[in-house]
């Protein structure tokens, strides 16, 4: 080949990867409403396929074409079946495995990058060695990390923070190291070790970051390593001089940190109280000490299921408020035969999402879509709260902090100025619970001690199942 | 080091975040798990970069290491897409009667696509 072909291909090559980061971004901007997401998502893929037939024209298949197809037929095969197989309800630890692939391979592209630049024996240029051991950091934090809380969220190890003495000092001490490393790796000290240092501790670094994080706090910290992830694939852009994978990396990055920052106001949290877990120091005072406003001697008023379902079909309007307790009992299905059934009945259902409520953004979302409830009775908090006092009944089903009042009145309170759901405003509240124990932060809600609050105890599934047949038999 | 390519590739990077946060900021959250999942499977495209250092003609990382690096990057791509798919498929609106009760939110594009959808 000449020079003058190999030019033309480079550039056909170049201007393919335009087209496909055209493609992303026309692909997310399609996703703007639930109408066009799936053609989105489809536009999405075309540019995947431009890229990777454009990249094709780049290697060098004579030398060792069946290492790319064993990894892209293997991965292909595995990647289907367990996006068909998984269960909706256990999406959370999909997508964060996916994630965690995505940034295991960045590391790994980023290191044999930057051994081909043989930097034992070579002053490698700054920007590519910057680039690759930030990748290598970046991309071994995510991989680590995602898959940590892939273990939390399938339940393979407990959910609930792991805490530690001078658990800080030893996550600052790994950072201390991968920084080393890197300053090592720009000025070529021992550059090759540096650079593996570096990814080591940060792979470490992601085990340990993602220990102290509990399962109600899991939306920020998805989100937070899907934009890791982005920022790998935008920094392996830089090491191999490739503008597709910085424009895609770039677009994923800016849209993790924009959910990391939604989920953080949502709690009304920074990101850095969620990583730090200075909420586990706050919770364990306001347990102990005056923090609830929940009186010790305050009384909940048990209902009945026939009472429940009397209150219900003779409602005007019912808001359901699902949390992740729904997800847990499987009762989503349920909880659609049961508003479809008031909804025969004249009866006004509609949906109150919170931001945080379950496991990642739009986690109740996509379960309720699952169970064929239409979008658009699917309402968001702010658009939900002013409908409240015109609510004849608040069925609350496994939520529990997200409707805490004291996050709107009660300074002393670990979640004061959350943003909730105001079903305390609504004409009666009834919360299906499996029990008066308090919910994932151990904060007492006062909620349950109101007049106009009832419960419902036992399992969601059960109890939606009862109310159902009690109102059909009304 | 290269200054002047560095720059137009920052310059790129800097662009393509501007885009991405105008984009995002409008999907509604509704949708925020599919977005994640859809944007899970567009960092997938480290599976260019995967390639690119694994078929060569001596892949520096050997031979498992680098089909693992390509299967990493694969499982992103094609899992991430086909999840998102699956799970957007199940956004439905609400039925035709409804809409025409409360009066359409989305114009006329939402009756005319629920048409097909009604169930």
């Amino acid at each position: 080949m000449d020079a003058t072909s190999t030019s033309t291909t480079q550039l056909l090559i170049d201007a393919a990867y335009i087209v496909t980061g055209v493609c992303f971004i026309v692909g997310l901007r399609l996703m703007n409403t639930p109408l066009t997401a799936r053609q989105g998502n489809i536009v999405s893929m075309i540019g995947m396929a431009i890229a990777l037939v454009a990249t094709g024209f780049q290697l060098d298949f004579a030398a060792s074409w069946w290492i790319g197809a064993i990894g892209l037929g293997a991965g292909a095969a595995v990647g289907i079946y367990f996006a068909r197989a998984v269960k909706m309800t256990a999406m959370p630890q999909m997508v964060a495995i996916f994630n965690g692939c995505g940034g295991g391979a960045a590391a790994m592209v980023a290191s044999a990058e930057y051994l081909r630049l043989d930097p034992a024996h070579t002053v490698v240029p700054l920007d590519l060695s910057i680039a690759s051991v930030l990748t290598a950091i970046i991309g071994s934090i995510s991989f680590t990390g995602s898959a940590m809380a892939f273990l939390k969220l399938q339940e393979l190890m407990t959910g609930r923070p792991i805490v530690y003495a001078g658990q800080q000092v030893v996550n600052a001490l790994l950072l201390l190291v991968a920084i080393a490393g890197l300053v090592c790796v720009a000025i070529g000290y021992m550059p090759v070790t540096a650079f593996f240092a570096s990814l080591g501790a940060a792979a470490l670094l992601g085990v340990l970051f993602v220990l102290p994080i509990g399962g109600a706090d899991m939306p920020v910290i998805i989100s937070l390593l899907n934009s890791f992830t982005g920022l790998a694939a935008a920094l392996t852009g830089f090491a191999l001089g490739n503008d597709v994978l910085i424009i895609a990396g770039a677009l994923v990055g800016a849209s993790g940190t924009l959910l990391t920052l939604m989920m953080g106001k949502a709690m009304n949290r920074s990101v850095a109280n969620v990583l730090f877990g200075a909420f586990g120091a706050v919770k364990k005072t306001a347990a102990g000490g005056s923090g609830s406003s929940l009186a010790a001697d305050a009384t909940v008023r048990e209902s009945s299921v026939d009472e429940v379902a009397t209150m219900l079909a003779g409602a005007e309007k019912v808001v359901v408020v699902p949390g992740y307790g729904m997800a847990v009992a499987q009762a989503q299905h349920s909880v659609r035969e049961l508003a479809d059934e008031l909804e025969r009945r004249g009866v006004e259902v509609k949906y109150a999402i919170h931001p945080v409520a379950g496991r990642m953004p739009g986690h109740m979302n996509v379960l309720l879509a699952e169970a064929n409830v239409p979008y658009t009775a699917l309402i968001d908090m702010e658009d939900i709260n002013p409908e409240f006092p015109t609510t004849t009944v608040a069925l609350v089903i496994g939520a529990n902090d997200v409707t805490n009042p004291d996050a709107r009145t009660n300074q002393s309170s670990p979640i004061y100025g959350m943003p909730i759901l105001d079903v305390d405003k609504a004409e009666h509240a009834v919360v299906l619970k499996r029990s008066m124990k308090p919910g994932f932060a151990g904060i007492d809600n006062p909620l349950y001690a109101l007049d106009n609050t009832t419960m419902l105890f036992g399992d969601a599934k059960a109890s939606v199942d009862k109310l159902l047949s009690a109102v059909k038999a009304l | 080091m290269n200054y002047a390519h560095l720059l137009s590739e920052l310059t790129v990077f800097v662009l393509a975040v501007f885009v991405g946060v105008e984009v995002i900021s409008k999907v509604p959250p509704t949708l925020h798990t599919p977005l994640m999942s859809a944007t899970n499977a567009i960092h997938g495209i480290v599976l260019v970069g995967a390639l690119l250092i694994a078929v060569v003609a001596e892949p520096r990382l050997g031979p498992a290491l680098s089909i693992l690096t390509v299967f990493l990057a694969s499982l992103n791509v094609f899992g991430g897409y086909v999840v998102t798919q699956r799970m957007l498929a199940m956004f439905k609106p609400r039925p035709q009667a409804s809409i025409d009760a409360k009066g359409p939110k989305h114009d006329d594009m939402t009756i005319r696509l629920t048409e097909d959808w009604k169930p």
